[in-house]
């Protein structure tokens, strides 16, 4: 009995790592698209419309033509790490999708299925050490490469993620002196009390300087313009994936989607509600009309940020390195220690 | 200095206000006015599907001319060849035998007519030489090849389809623009 138990639970369990993994994928497949075209009508082009209607199969077609084309690794290059970088990249990026809470709990084949990989007590600091580690992804391969570029890149985009995640970490104490928990779950379930259902309760309403800072180091983490600089196309010839080929790269550029698109779900789950509907009472309506009408409202939540990330990314040009050093050390850090200090205040004064 | 227009931005090297340093509302600017443009019209144009119109001065390709009867109107004089600032317009003459009436226009024909388009500027001067109205520049350009050799058009390629035996395609090499000037 108790065997069957668990293996029910296991089961369930690695249904849903596949489908969370599987959806990651194909939306990490389809916001590449969705950049190309975003990036096109922002500057009145068309974007790819030529494979299947609309374009629709063009990611198939990269996909397709990553595959296919040669797989050079340097001569001079440590071959394993050459190969670890990109794997570590990608490995790091899908990981952190174990905590995020998708939906409600859903009744299905006689359980009741909770909509979330691992809802472990402490599901942000989990994705702050995930996300920590997607650096070694990228320095792994760029001094592996063993190319001046390459190691620019690397080192750049090192220092940046460092940099910011100082602040993101102290942003993000601030919001979790005013939520009191570091499950994902729970921070949801906060969100979900609150007027116009549950629409005064997101914490972007408590922390709006807090969710400015995490917004900005969010950009920087996943390396996006302005803060591309570890990529820089027209000064270090594409950077750390200099000398990466064929799926490698396409790794490398995959990772990076789908680190927007985790971010994206992080910044909506812990500002703006996760999947609590916007004006509908969850406690009115049943399980299954919550976990499907949650889900789609976090995807549309996530797609908004998504846009978001391109929109800015088509607008405004990239950071020089000091201007980057400057705006990450002299401005955010004592921004977000500000804002801790003050929500501590704010909150011993009035909870005494 | 003095100005050379009234268009002259001076440039602004004050400090930047505080609202300025702040970097964001700026950021928050660019970024409507990149939304705005979500919002205009698209200038492309979808290529196979879509065409752009010539316009109606528009030099192409050469075709040699046949009158209504099918009868090639070209008589091999040589004023294209002479006009041709590219030279690139060569011809050898022959004289029409008894029972080719039904072929050529006059007595004297072009036995070999032929245009190097890699030559050719498309400048027009032949069509505006030829007495006889043999030669027009239709409204399509020279199509890509992978050999030289292939762009130095023969009478085949230059011919417009017969009007009798294939009247569409006579008329759709015609054009627009013999037409009118017939």
């Amino acid at each position: 009995m108790f065997l069957a138990v668990d293996l029910a639970l296991i089961i369930e369990k690695l249904a849903l790592i596949v489908v969370v993994v599987m959806v990651s994928l194909v939306i990490a497949m389809y916001t590449t698209f969705a950049e190309r075209k975003v990036a096109a009508i922002l500057q009145d082009r068309r974007g790819p419309n030529r494979a299947g209607p609309f374009g629709l199969l063009q990611p198939l077609a990269d996909g397709l033509k990553l595959f296919f084309k040669e797989e050079i690794i340097p001569n001079f290059s440590s071959k394993f790490l050459f190969i670890m970088g990109p794997a570590l990249a990608m490995l790091t990026a899908v990981m952190t999708s174990a905590v995020i809470p998708w939906g409600d709990t859903v009744h299905m084949f006689g359980r009741d299925i909770s909509l979330q990989i691992a809802d472990i007590n402490i599901g942000i600091l989990y994705v702050f050490g995930v996300v920590s580690l997607g650096v070694y992804g990228i320095m792994v391969g760029s001094w592996a490469s063993n190319n001046k570029f390459s190691l620019l890149g690397g080192l750049r985009a090192a220092s940046q993620i460092i940099s910011y995640e100082l602040a993101m970490g102290i942003s993000l104490i601030a919001l979790l002196m005013v939520t009191g928990t570091l499950s994902l779950k729970e921070m949801v379930v906060q969100q979900q009390q609150g007027g116009w259902g549950g629409l005064l309760g997101w914490n972007i309403l408590k922390q709006p300087l807090g969710f400015l800072i995490f917004l900005i180091c969010a950009f920087a983490e996943c390396n996006r313009t302005p803060f591309d600089l570890p990529e820089a196309e027209n000064e270090l010839i594409g950077g750390y994936h200099t000398e990466y080929s064929s799926m490698k790269l396409g790794f490398y550029l995959f990772s990076e989607y789908i680190n927007m698109f985790i971010s994206s779900v992080i910044m909506a789950t812990l500002f703006f509600g996760g999947y609590d509907i916007p004006f509908v009472d969850e406690s009115q309506h049943g399980a299954a009309f919550n976990a499907i009408f949650g889900i789609i409202a976090l995807m549309m939540k996530v797609s908004f940020f998504i846009f978001l990330f391109m929109w800015v990314r088509w607008t405004i040009p990239r950071f020089r390195y000091d201007q980057l050093m400057h705006l990450g050390w002299r401005i955010l850090i004592p921004l977000a220690l500000f804002n801790m200090l003050a929500t501590g205040a704010f909150i011993l004064y009035f909870n005494k | 200095m003095q100005a050379l227009t009234n268009r002259v931005k001076v440039v602004d090297r004050r400090p930047m206000s505080l609202m300025e340093r702040m970097y964001l509302p700026a950021i928050f600017k660019g970024m409507l006015i990149t939304f705005s443009h979500i919002f205009k019209k698209k200038p492309t144009i979808n290529y196979p599907e879509q065409k752009r119109p010539f316009s109606p001065v528009f030099r192409g390709l050469q075709i040699l001319n046949r009158d209504e009867e099918g009868r090639e109107n070209c008589t091999a004089c040589g004023l294209c060849a002479v006009a041709c600032p590219a030279e690139a317009i060569t011809m050898e003459a022959a004289e029409r035998q008894p029972g080719e009436e039904h072929l050529y226009r006059e007595e004297k024909y072009a036995a070999k007519y032929e245009i190097n388009m890699l030559r050719c500027i498309f400048c027009g001067l032949c069509e505006e030489a030829c007495p006889k109205d043999a030669i027009y520049m239709s409204e399509t350009f020279t199509p890509a090849d992978y050999q030289r050799k292939q762009f130095i058009y023969g009478k085949n390629d230059l011919l417009i389809p017969h009007p009798k035996e294939d009247p569409e395609a006579y008329k759709k090499a015609l054009g627009n623009r013999a037409v009118n000037k017939a």
